[in-house]
């Protein structure tokens, strides 16, 4: 008997229970489907959160005014506005080497208007060296220079849902917009970053410190202050180097009660990452068990099978099948199955991800794809083989006589 | 001319201690080319024992068997296979076919586990339904089949590999009276074309087709006689 003739009767015993194989082939789909889908999803939520960090700059530590619950924070009596000049001393080059830039940071929730639209959106007021910080590229028009901050020009650069929402397809540049009664000239337009689902990094406009201290927000103590550090290996370095710089100027003694607080954009996005990667292997896992699932249920299902069918296989060891001709149906039989479920998941799982999962664009990752197809198929041989085996050692008059 | 079958004292043992049955106790039998015998007995007396052992679908506790000349008793799993696919046509009271399985399909069978070309096999198996008169039912699957027709596609299976043996365990036990004529005449044109047949029976009239007759009693052959014919 040759391979093809053994792939043959394989075949026609899975046609000859459609239901049975259908089944099986179920069981395998949803396995491999679900470990591809998981782990692409899991993937696409971590390249997600990376990139909206990213784009948030990488090489940055925010400084906040405030405390916001640190322990001791209670014990303060005395809290120091962050100046301007706090912004200038951390630019001292002797000092602060491998502090690049600093620029003073404050927001003012607004509602501007253009020929009757109107939109709420943030406006920040600060230096040019905060575009360059905050990875915040112009992409039609211009920055705002120090020049504008000197004299406290009206210019304003917004982001691409502003855009949208107050001028639709009309080109903004040099065109004048009002927020909360003050006239402004749209000088440029800031390249999209994106939406995480959650916040909206396009919904914003920038402009100058002054600007904005003088008609939105007044001359109260700075929101925080964005440092940007020379390299991406000085942040450590900056850090301590702000640090000390601030202590001294606020007279902190207590280390454990400052009045400010630093973000570090690298530790944030090291965290995330490890968490996100813990996300996939989780779901990964999740998933692993239901293929495994899907492998006992192959077993199953051919030791069902063998039992149900042992008549006929006295029927055909009794016409002269030797125990390589029984062992090979069987073989295919399961082969098939998994292969066939294997192929139908990973077909599966490729048109699921092409659609976003709650706001997640799943990124499937091709070694999931070639684990779960091998592992299904391995599962298929594996499981399948032994109840294959059983039933070719069955001696014929014990297999007729079962009923 | 060597028989197609020898038999020295067969004996068959089911089971161990307490529930121990002695199915048969020492059978000697010959049977030559061109036979047509026929096995009798009151029920459990060890005819389908017998049968399985000649089949080689069972193996006896002790004794000697000889098949075409072939020694049985040494052969292994894989050999005996080999002989079953031959050497031996099976006809089972039930029927035995393989379920949701074309009629050509299962006649096919026996051809394809000898390893026969798929154009031959084809060949072999529409002639061979074709000669049990089931031509126009090729494509009938068992269960779309009469007691009668099942039967005949199990005797067109039993022939299609032309084996030096046709054994049967009541054929005819399932069937009413126009179908067991119909297989009994099959059997009969065999004989003729010289083919050997043991047969297992209940009924006389059954039997009266055979031109020898054992009669089996407790595990022994108490009689052995020729017919008439
Ligand atoms: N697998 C088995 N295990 C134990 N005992 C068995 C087995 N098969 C048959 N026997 C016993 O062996 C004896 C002979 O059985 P066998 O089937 O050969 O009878 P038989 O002559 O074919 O009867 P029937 O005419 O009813 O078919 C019986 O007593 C039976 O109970
Ligand atoms: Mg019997």
């Amino acid at each position: 008997m040759n391979i093809i003739e053994t792939l043959r009767i394989g075949l026609r015993g899975i046609g000859a229970n459609r239901l049975r194989s259908g089944l099986t082939v179920l069981g395998i789909l949803i396995g491999v489907a679900a470990v591809i889908i998981l782990v692409a999803v899991g993937n696409g939520t971590t390249q997600s959160v990376t990139a909206n960090l990213e784009s948030l700059g990488t090489n940055t530590l925010t400084v906040r005014h405030g405390t916001f619950g640190q322990p001791g924070a209670e014990a303060r009596t005395q809290f120091t506005d962050l100046t301007v000049a706090d912004a200038k001393a951390l630019m001292d080059t002797d000092v602060a080497p491998d502090v690049k830039s600093a620029s003073p940071v404050v927001t003012s929730q607004s509602t501007c208007s253009f020929e009757g639209t109107t939109h709420d959106t943030s406006i920040t007021g600060t230096w040019p060296s905060y575009f360059e910080a905050s990875n915040s590229k112009v992409s039609t028009g211009s920055y705002f220079g120090n020049e504008d901050v000197v004299s406290a020009r009206r210019n304003i650069v917004i982001g691409q849902t502003v855009v949208d929402e107050l001028f639709g397809v009309v080109d903004p540049v040099g065109k004048q917009i009002v927020c909360n009664g003050t006239p402004f000239t749209v000088v440029g337009v800031l390249e999209s970053k994106g939406s995480s689902g959650f916040n909206d990094a396009d919904d914003t406009a920038i402009a100058p410190l002054t600007t904005v201290q003088n008609h939105l927000t007044g001359y109260r103590s700075l929101d925080s202050v964005l440092v940007q550090s020379a390299s991406s290996d000085a942040m450590d370095a900056a850090q301590s180097e702000v640090y000390s710089i601030l202590d001294d100027r606020h007279s902190i003694t207590d280390t454990t009660a400052r009045d400010y607080q630093i973000l570090n954009q690298a530790t944030l996005l090291s965290a995330v990452e490890e968490t996100t990667s813990l996300l996939t292997i989780l779901l990964g896992a999740v998933a692993a068990i239901s293929l495994l699932v899907g492998g006992i249920g192959i077993t199953n299902i051919m030791l069902v099978t063998v039992t149900e069918r042992t008549r006929e296989i006295g029927i055909r060891k009794a016409i002269g099948a030797s125990k390589g001709a029984i062992l090979g149906q069987f073989l295919v039989e399961a082969t098939v199955l998994s292969v066939i479920g294997g192929a139908a998941g990973v077909l599966f799982a490729l048109i699921v991800t092409r659609f976003d999962v709650m706001g997640i664009t799943p990124i499937v990752m091709p070694a999931s794809v070639v684990a779960a197809f091998g592992v299904s198929v391995a599962i298929g041989l594996f499981f399948g083989s032994y109840p294959a085996n059983r039933a070719a050692s069955l001696r014929p008059i014990e297999a007729l006589r079962h009923e | 001319m060597t028989p197609v079958i020898s038999l020295q004292q067969i004996t068959k043992v089911y089971g161990a201690g307490e529930t121990e049955v002695q199915a048969l106790r020492g059978i000697d039998l010959t049977v030559n080319r061109g036979d047509y015998l026929a096995i009798m007995g009151a029920s459990g007396s060890g005819k389908s024992t017998l049968m399985n052992i000649i089949g080689a679908l069972d193996n006896a506790t002790s004794g000697h068997y000889e098949l075409d000349g072939i020694n049985i008793d040494s052969l292994d799993e894989s050999g005996l296979s080999i002989v079953r696919n031959r050497k031996i046509g099976f006809i089972f009271q039930s029927f035995n076919l393989i379920p949701r399985t074309s009629a050509l399909a299962n006649v096919e069978l026996p051809l394809l586990y000898r390893g026969v070309g798929r154009r031959e096999r084809m060949t072999r198996a529409t002639a061979a339904l074709g000669a049990v008169g089931l031509a126009d039912r090729t494509h009938h699957e068992p269960n779309e089949l009469s007691g009668g027709q099942q039967q005949r596609v199990a005797v067109a299976r039993a022939l299609v590999a032309e084996p030096s043996l046709l054994l049967a365990d009541e054929p005819t036990g399932n069937l009413d009276s126009k179908s067991t004529s119909d297989v009994l005449d099959l059997l009969d044109q065999m004989h003729e074309q010289g083919r050997t047949i043991v047969m297992i029976t209940h009924e006389d009239s059954v039997a009266a087709r055979a031109d020898r007759i054992i009669t089996l009693i407790d595990g022994l052959i108490s009689s052995d006689r020729r017919t008439m014919r």
